[in-house]
């Protein structure tokens, strides 16, 4: 109790020192916050607008044949693994549509609407017309609509690699985001797809999302093992975007590296100061001890005094910290007036870093403890 | 008359580039109760000696007994306690906290050992500024008293435990003769009042000869020892 007493008057007492150092905790762990939840939140966004609107794993037939039959209890077993958060079948096959002189590829994707949307959030894509309802409704993005110049409730015009001619009648346009989809795809009802390529009741993918995208590499070998089959094959985004993950990695790594050079500074800066104050207050350490006042109990002064900057400092840091990423995050923004980086604020790493501060600031005050245990009463009393 | 402190046989050596030796075999024994004075010259090891019997300063060789228990077989948690609880230091300069008021000085030693101050430690330190005549400045910062204030409350400060010993060194050594003189006159009431076993080591004369020993020492040794 007096230990903390007395730290608490040697902080008051030391005044514009005692700022300082609180202020550099601040300032430490506030650029702690921004710099991590920023790149986290960039990384988010990047994975999230890259593959957070497309499935994470897809099963393909691994045969000659393109199309995959008994599928319902392939669909059973996947959306039966816990991380699984969605799963959709779709029948996919290749067509031309023409353009004046030339004929442009598409590719016709059947779906069953509510799965697609549960994938590529297609509800929230479509920017004019409605979903399809009748079988020969169907979606086009809005690339391709520019190169064909038509509205909805227009005919589409297509040709199956055979030479046999579809129509289609267009109900609405999304656009994805992506160039190659929005120029190529053409959503269509599952049942009318089927029918159209003569697939029978076959499909030739199954999707799937999943709750942890960064786990889907292990998942999609869960499902590999419980399948069990040869004639299937699964792929994962992760798989597919090596150079994107290692990007993701190095951005990782540099925040760590920038984090750990923040937290050893805070140690040296506060270390450096309460060093100073143990000079400072050699007298008033060494009567203590006089007074009966035990070693340990001295020691604790200091480490009380660590802790009380560190738990002001990086409380404060923490909330300059949002303030700075909130404000960055205003400051930065698309033509559109959109956020470019959507933020995520994750408390388990507001909570860690400040503990790692509280913890570092504390730990600072270890040197200046040991160092007062070199305090001898009778050296100050003889020096006067 | 039972003793207090005693010292068999002790030598003090100062070790460095040339050892120094500074206490040569003193023997001493100090009555419970008792008021005494140690006068020397400077350099003559008495604030040494001071300071060994204190538990501040170990022994190069020889004995030192406080109240029945030998220093030299307890560890340095055991000495901070005997110093917390038995012995009361008083030096030249008053060492009071500066962050502290007054009143939170003299309580210190009283919070070493307990979580807060009881009422009855209340009474005591309102006692010890009344005898004092301090009262006026207990709340006062120590910045903002007087040379012979401060002195005074770090007397207060070293009762407050009730301490069976009460070691002061030139107490008095920085302060005017008025101050002076009512400090050895405090010196003798607080003896009388609680008890407590006076050593005080000083150059001034007038101080010594209001205590009821005179130890004179001189070189390391001691030269003279005359009770009143």
């Amino acid at each position: 109790m007096l230990s903390i007493k007395i730290a608490i008057r040697f902080l008051k007492t030391g005044g514009g020192q005692s700022l300082l150092i609180i202020i550099g905790i601040a300032i430490a762990v506030s650029i702690q916050i921004f710099v991590g939840l920023l790149i986290d939140s960039l990384q988010k966004t990047l994975v999230d607008r890259t593959i957070g609107n497309s499935p994470q794993i897809t099963i393909l037939s691994a045969t000659d044949i393109s199309t995959i039959r008994d599928w319902e209890s392939l669909v059973r077993v996947v959306g039966e693994v816990d991380q699984i958060k969605t799963v959709a079948v779709s029948a996919t096959a290749n067509a031309f549509v023409e353009d004046g002189n030339l004929d442009l590829p598409i590719i016709v994707r059947g779906f069953n609407f509510d799965d697609i949307d549960d994938i590529y959030n297609i509800r929230d894509s479509l920017y004019e017309g409605d979903q399809y309802q009748s079988a020969r409704e169907v979606l086009m993005g809005k690339d391709l609509r520019e190169d064909l110049e038509v509205d909805i409730g227009d005919q589409l015009v297509a040709k199956t690699p055979e030479g046999e001619e579809i129509v289609f009648i267009i109900s609405g346009f999304y656009d994805l985001g992506v160039a190659s989809i929005n120029e190529s795809w053409i959503l269509a009802n599952l049942e009318t797809t089927q029918r159209i390529f003569n697939f029978g009741n076959r499909i030739t993918s199954i999707e799937a999302t999943v709750k942890d995208v960064f786990a889907a590499d292990t998942i999609a070998l869960e499902i590999e093992k419980i399948l069990d089959n040869d004639n299937i094959k699964i792929n994962n985004w992760k798989d597919q975007n090596e150079e994107l993950l290692s990007g993701l990695e190095g951005q990782r790594m540099s925040s760590m590296v920038i984090q750990l050079v923040i937290i050893a500074s805070v140690i040296i800066a506060i270390s450096s100061v309460l060093a100073i104050t143990v000079l400072q207050k050699s007298r008033e350490i060494g009567i203590l001890k006089a007074m009966g006042i035990k070693d340990s109990a001295a020691s604790l002064i200091f480490i009380y005094e660590g802790l009380i900057v560190g738990l002001i400092g990086t409380t404060l840091g923490v909330i300059l910290g949002l303030c700075l990423l909130y404000g960055f995050n205003a400051s930065t923004t698309s033509p559109d007036g959109a956020a470019i980086v959507d933020l995520y604020i994750e408390y388990d790493f507001i909570l860690k870093s400040w503990f790692i501060g509280l913890a570092a600031s504390t730990f600072a005050g270890i040197f200046p403890a040991r160092k007062s245990l070199k305090l001898s009463p009778v050296e100050i009393i003889r020096e006067g | 008359m039972s003793s207090i402190i005693e010292l068999k046989s002790v030598d003090k050596i100062y070790t460095g580039t040339v050892d120094t030796q500074v206490l040569f075999d003193i023997n001493l024994t100090f009555d419970s109760g008792s008021c005494n004075s140690i006068v020397g010259e400077s350099g003559s090891g008495k604030s040494t000696l001071l300071n060994i019997m204190g538990t501040l300063d170990k022994p190069t060789k020889g004995e030192v007994i406080i109240n029945g228990a030998r220093t030299s077989d307890m560890d340095k948690n055991k000495l901070a306690d005997l110093r917390n609880e038995t012995i009361g230091f008083v030096f030249q300069f008053h060492y009071l906290l500066p962050e502290f008021t007054a009143e939170e000085n003299v309580l210190i030693p009283y919070l070493i050992k307990h979580r807060r101050a009881s009422k009855e430690i209340m009474e005591r330190a309102n006692e010890l500024f009344e005898i004092l005549g301090i009262t006026k400045w207990k709340n006062s910062t120590v910045t903002k008293m007087s040379g012979g204030q401060q002195q005074r409350t770090a007397i207060a400060r070293a009762l407050i435990n009730n301490p069976k010993i009460l070691i002061t060194d030139e107490p008095t050594g920085n302060l005017d003769s008025e101050t002076t003189k009512k400090i050895c006159n405090s010196f003798r009431e607080i003896n009388q009042r609680f008890g407590s076993t006076f050593i005080v080591v000083t150059h001034d004369l007038r101080v010594a000869e209001k205590t009821d020993r005179i130890i004179e020492i001189r070189d390391g040794k001691i030269e003279k020892d005359t009770v009143k």
